[in-house]
Order: C-alpha cells, then sequence, then structure tokens
C-alpha cells in the first residue's frame, strides 16, 4: 500500500532516491516471483495481465523468429486471450494448427507430434483450462518441443501460484501468468522469458523506453508488482496445505452434487486443478440455475447472456452436446472457502435443481421416457 | 447482470407451473426453442366453448429471463379470448419485465409459444392454421 500513498518513485529513474527505492521493491518482487516458478529474476517480464502476456509471447515469438518459420501450434480449449492472438497471426500471414482435446479435455501428443513441420516456431498449449480446470501433459509437450527444436509457451494463469510450477523441471520456454488468480491485485501480470538453454527473445509489442530488457516498454506498476511479488510468496508458502484443505472439500462438494441424477463432472478428474469441478446437470439451464444460486460464485458455460446463444466452447471441445454445454456450472473454490460455504452450496444447489426441473418440460419428458433427440425442436 | 424486480419474483414464484391434458380437444399446447440453444418454453392453453381461455400452463427450460417470460404470459393468458391473446405482442413484455436487449428474445419465444398453442387448439378443432407474422430470433 504504501506504493499507492506516499512512496511516489518511479522505478526506472535510476538517479534518485524516489526511484531507487521502486526499484528496489520491484526487484524484490521479481525474486519473489522466480522463487515460485524456479527462474531468475531477470527472466520475469512484468506486464498488464495474462491477456497482455499471452499477446506478447505469441505475437513476439511469431516476429522475432520469423526467419525460421510461420507455424504455431495450438489448442482449442485455450482461453481467448491465446485463440484470438492466434486468429490476429493467421491474418497477418502466419498458420495456426488448433489440436483437438479428448474428452477428458487432454490433447492426444501423437497429434501434436504429428502437427510439427519444418516451419513451427511456437507450440502453444496452456498449463490449466480455466473452465475445467484439466491440467495438460506440460513435460510430456516440453519434450516433443525440445526434441524438434521449437519454443514452447503455456498460459499458466490458472496454475501458477495453484499447484507447484517449476519452468526448469517443465521445460517451459515462455510462460504467462497473473497476479490476481493467485490473490493477488488485478491488472498486473508477468510473462517469464527463458534466458538460457536456449535464450529466448520476443520482439517488443509496445515501443518506448526499453524496460523490461526491451520487451516491455512502460513505466511499471509498482504497487500492482509489490501485490504480485506479495502473491507469490504467499502461495509458495501456502500452496500445498491449501491443497490438501480445497481438493477435500472440492471432492466432497462433486461427490454430494453428483448423487444428483443425470449430473456429469466434466473434464479430467485426475489430471485436474484442486479447486475446481465443473458439474452439468442435465435438463436444467446454467444461467437459469446461477440465478437460483446467486450468492455462490459460480460460472455457467452457458452463455444465454451473450448474443450468440452460443454455449462454451470449452465444454464443445470436450464432445459435450450444446444441451449438457448449456446445462454446466463451474465452482471456483479458494484458500478462503470454508466447510459451512460447501454445505450451504450442495444444499442450495440440490434445491435449486430440483426446483427448475419442476419447471423443465426437458425433465418432464426425459421422466416420461420421451427420447429429446426425436422432438422437431423449432428453429430458432 | 441485475435481474429486475419483476423477473426475479416470476423466477422465485412461478404463476401456473404445470401440463394441462394435451390430448384435450380443448387444449392447445406450444412446444418452442431447443435444448441446443439453451431455451425450450412449453406453453399450454384451455379454451372453452365462448373461445375464452380458462387455463394456462407452462414449463420452461431455460434462464431467469425465459422462465418469467413465460410464467407472465400464462397470468395474461388467462380469461383473454383467442383473439386477444393473439395481440399480445412480445415488446409488451420486454417492457412490463424491463428486460435487457440481450434478452429479448426470451420474450420473443413468448409470444411464439402463446401462437403456436393457440394454432395447436385451432388445428385440433378443425380451424385452419393462422399464418404468424415472422418474430425475429
Amino acid at each position: 500500500m504504501p506504493y499507492m500513498t506516499n512512496m511516489f518513485g518511479n522505478a526506472a529513474s535510476r538517479n534518485h532516491a524516489f526511484g531507487w527505492q521502486a526499484e528496489e521493491a520491484v526487484d524484490y518482487a521479481r525474486d519473489q516471483i522466480a522463487a515460485l516458478i524456479n527462474c531468475s529474476p531477470k527472466e520475469i517480464i512484468f506486464t498488464s495481465g495474462a491477456t497482455e502476456s499471452d499477446n506478447l509471447a505469441i505475437k513476439g515469438v511469431f516476429e522475432m523468429y520469423a526467419s525460421k518459420g510461420n507455424h504455431i501450434i495450438t489448442a482449442t480449449t485455450e482461453h481467448k486471450a491465446v485463440l484470438d492472438t492466434c486468429k490476429h497471426i493467421e491474418k497477418i500471414g502466419g498458420k495456426v494448427t488448433y489440436l483437438q482435446v479428448n474428452a477428458e479435455g487432454l490433447i492426444d501428443l501423437n497429434e501434436l507430434e504429428n502437427a510439427i513441420t519444418d516451419k513451427t516456431i511456437l507450440i502453444s498449449i496452456m498449463y490449466a483450462n480455466n473452465e475445467v480446470g484439466v491440467i495438460q501433459p506440460i513435460r510430456e509437450i516440453s519434450a516433443i518441443a525440445k526434441k524438434h527444436g521449437i519454443l514452447f509457451f503455456t498460459d499458466g494463469t490458472q496454475a501458477v501460484g495453484k499447484i507447484p510450477v517449476d519452468v526448469e523441471a517443465d521445460g517451459i520456454d515462455l510462460m504467462a501468468f497473473s497476479a490476481h488468480k493467485m490473490y493477488g491485485p488485478k491488472g498486473v501480470g508477468a510473462l517469464y522469458v527463458r534466458r538460457k538453454n536456449p535464450r529466448v527473445k520476443v520482439t517488443a509489442q509496445m515501443d518506448g523506453g526499453g524496460h523490461e530488457r526491451g520487451m516491455r516498454s512502460g513505466t511499471l506498476n509498482v504497487p500492482g508488482i509489490v501485490g504480485l511479488g506479495k502473491a507469490a510468496e504467499l502461495a509458495k508458502q501456502d500452496m500445498e496445505s491449501d491443497n490438501a484443505r480445497i481438493s477435500a472439500m472440492r471432492d466432497r462438494l462433486e461427490r454430494e452434487l453428483t448423487t444428483i441424477e443425470e449430473s456429469y463432472v466434466n473434464g479430467s478428474r485426475e489430471h485436474r486443478l484442486p479447486h475446481v469441478s465443473n458439474i452439468s446437470f442435465k435438463y436444467v439451464e446454467g444461467e437459469g440455475l446461477m440465478m437460483g444460486v446467486k450468492d455462490l460464485a459460480v460460472s455457467s458455460g452457458s452463455a444465454c447472456t451473450s448474443a450468440s446463444l452460443e454455449p462454451s466452447y470449452v465444454l464443445k471441445a470436450l464432445g459435450l452436446s450444446d444441451d449438457l454445454a448449456h446445462s454446466s456450472l463451474r465452482f471456483g473454490l479458494s484458500r478462503f472457502t470454508k466447510d459451512e460455504e460447501i454445505d450451504y452450496a450442495i444444499n442450495h444447489v440440490k434445491e435449486a435443481v430440483a426446483k427448475l426441473r419442476e419447471l423443465s418440460p426437458l425433465w418432464e419428458m426425459f421422466k416420461e421416457g420421451i427420447d429429446l433427440t426425436t422432438i422437431e425442436w423449432s428453429e430458432h | 447482470m441485475a435481474y429486475s424486480d419483476k423477473v426475479i419474483d416470476h423466477y422465485s414464484n412461478p404463476r401456473n407451473v404445470g401440463t394441462l391434458d394435451k390430448s384435450k380437444a380443448s387444449v392447445g399446447t406450444g412446444l418452442v426453442g431447443a435444448p441446443e440453444c439453451g431455451d425450450v418454453m412449453r406453453l399450454q392453453i384451455e379454451v372453452d366453448e365462448n373461445q375464452i381461455i380458462t387455463d394456462a400452463k407452462f414449463k420452461t427450460f431455460g434462464c431467469g429471463s425465459a422462465i418469467a417470460s413465460s410464467s407472465l404470459a400464462t397470468e395474461w393468458l388467462k380469461g383473454k379470448s383467442v383473439d386477444e391473446a393473439l395481440a399480445i405482442d412480445n415488446m409488451a413484455i420486454v417492457e412490463e419485465l424491463a428486460l435487457p436487449p440481450v434478452k429479448i428474445h426470451c420474450s420473443v419465444l413468448a409470444e411464439d409459444a402463446i401462437k403456436s398453442a393457440i394454432n395447436d387448439y385451432r388445428v385440433k378443432n378443425g380451424l385452419p392454421a393462422l399464418e404468424l407474422a415472422k418474430t425475429h430470433h
């Protein structure tokens, strides 16, 4: 907080004491973050958040390594910050392969390897998915990338600070993450850029004063960075004990909620973040269900609020039918979640599902044994 | 997104939830929408010999606004003549429930359900189905 109220120095102003103080604070944060992901502090580039980091990594590699090739491999379940950046790459002459995932949400390593061409310069696969929490086989992916001399970038937004991430052991060349996903402030994040074995460079996407080793110009967000550093330190310290508790609560929540008839857990249960659960309650629409449990922090794969009416592209990529995707809820737990809150969630979701099924013509048809796929639904 | 008080009221206390006997000639059933679109409404009316709607029931799979739109429609239908029911416009539902632009399709679906139920009733009773003005989705 003092960096917002009475310590006004600019971390890039090296010729006066106010600047030194700010620089010292930023350097301290860099150390805290480096300790969390096992890298050198010099390998951390501060940004405004994971979206900017995703953009900087993909566009920056595409430009920097243009002489080597123009092909990028990613997956259909990536965050929009990656997918939309890849679409941009395609517009400016790049080629992108979008790998499918299986029903568990995992990419196929053979497909990955088969997609590699002599023009491939980057593999961009997220560490863990934001909607279903599925963790990709990061070490196997990086081994393939290394074997073919291709850089490996991972969007680590959901994983960093939540599960152990070690850029050395995991073989990661670039990694995006943000502070607010690990209980830190919003509007600040970072991009890890490997400095040796190999030395990776990205072309800056913002021109200016050459901050952050020339890769990201712009005055540093000192209060945000201090917050990110502290969040990283706390995450490192508490992760293990937090996760044991959080995953036990998540498992209990899931066990109870799947006693509801016609409910299904989406995505791999084995390769998954400890705090995420994504469940479909068939014949109940997700947004309607959210309204019934509005004091719970849940989200739905039914994007009825968007004009498109398209349900979650992630759940569809896992092979869920549109109607099951519309019936999904994503539960996110945190270190602040209490057992009583899990009890509350279990009771309220059960009640709301039962109530909405009483209202649901689809549930009535299902109970009468009518096959919903045989009905001619009106165009809509 | 904030829901209006009226949407919350209809969602929390939906009126006229249920099922009428669709085999009866006096009952018209409208089933509109599709599960893959995240909205299905079933609206039923019971019509007496004077062409007055004596009962209306609904069941809806959908968001709060879809549930509220169909619940409100059943309230409005009861006691109306079939001709009056045909005149119900989706924009009246939008106004009554203060639906935001992204939820207008819920009111359109409710209007479609009303018209579809009336047509079902007409066809069952030997009347030609009405050519309904195309609504926008």
